[in-house]
Parts: structure tokens; C-alpha cells; sequence
């Protein structure tokens, strides 16, 4: 079936809250009470029907078009269906999803899957800073799900991750990882300064070149271990590379000893 | 009673008489098949009946690496016991004592269902607080840290209710090795069979039992009207050519898959043929009043 098509028409003056352009809250909704839905975030009113073209079809599969960075929690909320974003989009896409796919064809600003707790997301340029984590006076941050980055991250990826798994394919900022409580952060090229600080659980992979680790980190050994081949498998199914990249002998960082220390990063060896 | 020849091997016109069970499945991998089997052969020890051993339990099948969620070579074992409680206290024995303790072991759920058996999440207190969970998709795992790296257990595994125990077929031969060779061939036969174990000895039992004994508190003795050196001093059950008598008792996981079992023994008993195996093939029962599920041989044949 054809999907549902939000057309942007130009890039609006204002930044917009796009959480209610989600399938399970599109369902039903006849095209002229869909283009009365607002999305201001300023005292100017603004409705789809003032920004879009809207194009009727299949609710369970949205697709918004010519998006850009002004297009703030794409996705946010997000239960179940399909929602593919040709573009760019702003802060919080894919906040405290629970389920359904999530596709940006672009660029993600901030806070891209922050809190979320199942589904998955699919960014296909750069996510920005805080992906898959809390926001002020939140005590977790991504709490289920996969988020899969096929560009470059931000800083403090997986800011207090309690479960599920992000794979970012290209670099990723400093702090990656940081105060983890437990889950999965694969990065497959360098990371920036500090990974996995103050960490307490969970499991961090990187890629070669990444910057030294805090001495707060202490060296178990190489190892090829069970689990990441499970890890592997599961992964693998999201990220070919990354699949790849957990094979084989992998040295252990048990960390960080600043805090708990039941956290673990993982760095290839190349054998 | 006897009403039935097929290519020269009588068959009783009775039936097996099988009993509802609880039971679960396993994957254990290992580093190579060899190990995989060891760990699985050791779990699977003293649990031919649950009379005696708490459970009944042995090996499924041998999977290949690309049948294991771990992509090393692995043993689909079968756990059967006559409640959850039991069957959930010989799991945590026999994988904690048997399979953690193998040299490069893991161990995971071999069956799916919403009821669940505590696997992982029972053994991972042996990890003294330095286990890790790994929750991927719906699948939940433990790590254990060992003295060769770790041991990685699922949660959970799947319980079924619908599973049978007691299937069997009683094979009798002129002589014992005659009969232990149409046994053997039998037994060949059923491993073959998906969801089922046959769990004594080489899959063969030589001692039959009946319900009761002259003792007090004996719950089981043996099967005299079976018993070739007995033939005069009680009521046989036996014909004057038969030698001896070896039993295989079947559980599966399903009904259907005892009764194919049953078929797939029945079927490689007459195609070894009367000279060299079987003479005659019965079946036990208790009259049809205690278990719920009756195999009658008739209906198995080839």
C-alpha cells in the first residue's frame, strides 16, 4: 500500500514539534484533521497544512519529505509502523520510541533516540551529540531498542544507557558511553577522548585508533569470547560491519573503577 | 492376545500405555563436537527414570555449527520429569553441576513456549556479582566469568506440559543376542526420530518392572511374567521359543512424535527381520486405566 507523504514545502521559520505525525496518532484521521494538526513552538500558529503537502495513504507508513533540521522529534513517541524521513532532521528524532522503524535519510540532531525504549532507528549521515540518552532530570537514557548511525556520533553517545544497542559505523565525539548502566555501544572507527566514563555496567566496543582510555580502566587480557559471537549475530542483522568488527580476539577493559567497575570495553586486536 | 504376524515376527494386539509430563529442551554447545557431546552426555547421567533418578533425560540430536545460536557445534538434549517443580530442580542440578562445569560450555533454551524453566537466571549467582546479563532482542543471557573465560547461559528455557513419557516396545528374541541386537537396531532407528529420547542405556532396558513387589515400600519389581528364567515358576507371559526380553522405553515431546518413534522401531524390527532379530513384539501397559495415552502397535506398523 502506498505510504502516507508530508511534503515540506520550505524550510519553516520556526522549529516545529513533529511528534504527532506518527502512524499510531495519524490512524484514522482524515486528511483535512491531519492538516489542522499543529506543530508550533512559538506563539506564531502553524498547522501541517500550512507547511506540507499532504498526501493520503497507508498511516502505518509515513514518509515526510525535503525534511530539514528545523523538523524536531521526527518519530518521537513512535509505537509501532514505519516512518522514513528523506533529509535532515532536528533535535530528539525517535524520543522514548517503544517500537517501529524509524529512517532518517540524513543528518540527526541531538538527542536522536533519547530515552528510547524498542524499536529501531536507522540514521544514515550523523547523529549529533547525546544519542540514546536522558535529557535533563532524567535518570536514563535509552532503555531498549536499536540504534544503528551508518555516518559519525556526537559526544556522549549512550549517555546512561540501561539496554539495547547502538551502532555507530563512523567516529563518535568524547564521552562515549559515558555513565552507562548497562546495554551495548559498538564503535566502529575512533572515539573520542574518555569512552566509557564513569561507566558502572554494560559493554563498550571500539574501533582502532580510538584515544587512550581513562587509567580508571584496567587491562583483562585478549580474549575470543562466547557472547560476542552472540553479539555478533544479533548485530549483524543491523550493521554487516559491525558484525564483523566483534569477531575475533578482542582485549577487555574492565571499568570504570572511578565508579562501580562492572562495565567492559572492548578493542579489537586484529588477530 | 496375540493376533498379528508380519513378515514372520509376532506382534501382540496390545499397546503401549504412556503417561503426560513435563518436560524441556536444551541446546549445549562446546568448542568442538566432541565437547559439546561430553557435556551433554554428563548432564543426561542417572536419568533413566524418574522412579529413581528424579527425571528422565538424554540426547536429542548432534547440530551442525550453523544450528547453534553460537555457531559452534552443539547437542539438542530433552529433560522429562513428572512436575515443574522437579524438572526446574534437576535443570539447575544437572546444568549447574554438569554443563557450567565443562571446559568451554554454553548452554541454551532448545525449546520455545510461554511457559519458562529458569535456566541462566538460576546458575548466575555462581558469578559471585561479576555476572553480566546481555538482554538481545527478546532473548535474555547471562555471562558467567570461569577459569577459561566465560560461561554464557540463556535465562530461560521453554517448559511443555504436552509431553509423554512411557512410550515402548517390548522386544523378544531367541536369544539374548539376538534380542540385543534387534534392540540395538530399534534403538537406531528412534534417535533418529526428532523431539524423543530413549533414556536408558544405550536406549535399551533389561529390566522391566512391574508395579508393586511382596516387600513393603518397594514401589517397582521386576517384570517375572517376562522373565525368560522364570518361565515355569510363574504366570509368563512368554512363548516357549523366546529367549530373552529387552524393553525401550520412549519419551517425547509430544504424543505424536512417541507414536512416530514407536513407528520407526516397529519398522526397523521387521526389516531386520525374525532369524536375525525379534521373534515377537509386545508392548506394556497397566491396563489402559492409568496413562492417558495408549500406542497400539496394530496402528504403528509398517
Amino acid at each position: 500500500m502506498r505510504p502516507l507523504v508530508l511534503s515540506l514545502r520550505r524550510r519553516p521559520d520556526q522549529r516545529l514539534d513533529m511528534s504527532p505525525l506518527v502512524p499510531h496518532r495519524l490512524a484514522g484521521k482524515s486528511a483535512a484533521e491531519i492538516g489542522r494538526i499543529a506543530l508550533q513552538t512559538t506563539r506564531v500558529p502553524l498547522a501541517v497544512a500550512d507547511i506540507f503537502d499532504l498526501r493520503m495513504g497507508d498511516p502505518t507508513h509515513v514518509r515526510i519529505e525535503g525534511s530539514c533540521d528545523r523538523l524536531d522529534q521526527v518519530g518521537a513517541g513512535l509505537t509501532d509502523g514505519e516512518l522514513v524521513v528523506e533529509g535532515d532532521v532536528g533535535a530528539q528524532a525517535g524520543r522514548l520510541m517503544t517500537g517501529g522503524r524509524l529512517t532518517v535519510r540524513g543528518h540527526a540532531g541531538p538527542w536522536a533516540g533519547s530515552a528510547m525504549r524498542g524499536g529501531v532507528i536507522e540514521i544514515l549521515r550523523t547523529a549529533g551529540d547525546r544519542l540514546g540518552g536522558p535529557f535533563g532530570g532524567e535518570t536514563v537514557g535509552m532503555r531498549g531498542g536499536v540504534i544503528v548511525v551508518r555516518g559519525g556520533a556526537g559526544e556522549r553517545v549512550a549517555d546512561r544507557m540501561r539496554r539495547g544497542m547502538i551502532v555507530v559505523e563512523g567516529t563518535c565525539g568524547a564521552y562515549a558511553g559515558s555513565r552507562m548502566i548497562a546495554g551495548t555501544l559498538v564503535v566502529l572507527r575512533r572515539s573520542g577522548a574518555l569512552p566509557g566514563y564513569l561507566m558502572k555496567r554494560g559493554t563498550v566496543v571500539l574501533g582502532a585508533g580510538s584515544n587512550e582510555l581513562s587509567p580508571t580502566f584496567i587491562d583483562c587480557g585478549a580474549h575470543e569470547l562466547v557472547a560476542m559471537r552472540l553479539l555478533s549475530d544479533f548485530v549483524r542483522g543491523y550493521s554487516r560491519p559491525a558484525g564483523a568488527c566483534l569477531r575475533g580476539r578482542l582485549r577487555r577493559y574492565a571499568g570504570d573503577m572511578a565508579v562501580l567497575g562492572k562495565g567492559e570495553i572492548f578493542v579489537g586486536t586484529g588477530t | 492376545m496375540r493376533a498379528l504376524a508380519v513378515k514372520g515376527i509376532r506382534i501382540d494386539d496390545t499397546f503401549a500405555e504412556a503417561f503426560g509430563m513435563r518436560a524441556t529442551a536444551l541446546i549445549i554447545t562446546a568448542d568442538s563436537a566432541r565437547w559439546a557431546r561430553q557435556a551433554a552426555t554428563t548432564m543426561t547421567g542417572f536419568a533413566t527414570s524418574v522412579i529413581g533418578c528424579g527425571c528422565e533425560a538424554g540426547i536429542d540430536r548432534e547440530l551442525a555449527p550453523k544450528e547453534t545460536p553460537d555457531g559452534r557445534p552443539g547437542v539438542r538434549v530433552l529433560v522429562f520429569a513428572v512436575s515443574t517443580a522437579e524438572l526446574q530442580k534437576q535443570l539447575q542440578a544437572r546444568v549447574g553441576q554438569c554443563v557450567l562445569t565443562s571446559p568451554g560450555s554454553a548452554c541454551y533454551a532448545g525449546i520455545s513456549a510461554e511457559e519458562t524453566l529458569r535456566l541462566g537466571d538460576a546458575l548466575r549467582y555462581f558469578g559471585d556479582g561479576w555476572q553480566i546479563s546481555k538482554r538481545l532482542g527478546s532473548k535474555r543471557y547471562w555471562r558467567l566469568p570461569v577459569m577459561d573465560g566465560e560461561f554464557v547461559c540463556e535465562a530461560t528455557t521453554g517448559l511443555t506440559k504436552a509431553a509423554v513419557g512411557g512410550g515402548n516396545l517390548l522386544i523378544m528374541g531367541r536369544t539374548a543376542r539376538a534380542t540385543r541386537l534387534a534392540a540395538e537396531t530399534a534403538a537406531a532407528a528412534i534417535a533418529a526420530v526428532p523431539d524423543v529420547i530413549v533414556p536408558f542405556p544405550g536406549g535399551i532396558a533389561r529390566s522391566g518392572s512391574k508395579v508393586g513387589s511382596k516387600y513393603k515400600g518397594v514401589a517397582a519389581s521386576t517384570n517375572d511374567a517376562y522373565c525368560p528364567t522364570l518361565r515355569g515358576a510363574v504366570q509368563t507371559a512368554l512363548d516357549d521359543d523366546i529367549g530373552a526380553v529387552l524393553e525401550i522405553v520412549i519419551d517425547g515431546l509430544t504424543s505424536a512424535a512417541v507414536a512416530d518413534a514407536m513407528r520407526a522401531g516397529l519398522a526397523a524390527l521387521v526389516r531386520l527381520g525374525p532369524k536375525r532379530g525379534a521373534l515377537r513384539i509386545g508392548a506394556g501397559n497397566y491396563g489402559g486405566k492409568l496413562g492417558p495415552h495408549h500406542y497400539r502397535l496394530r496402528d504403528l506398523l509398517p
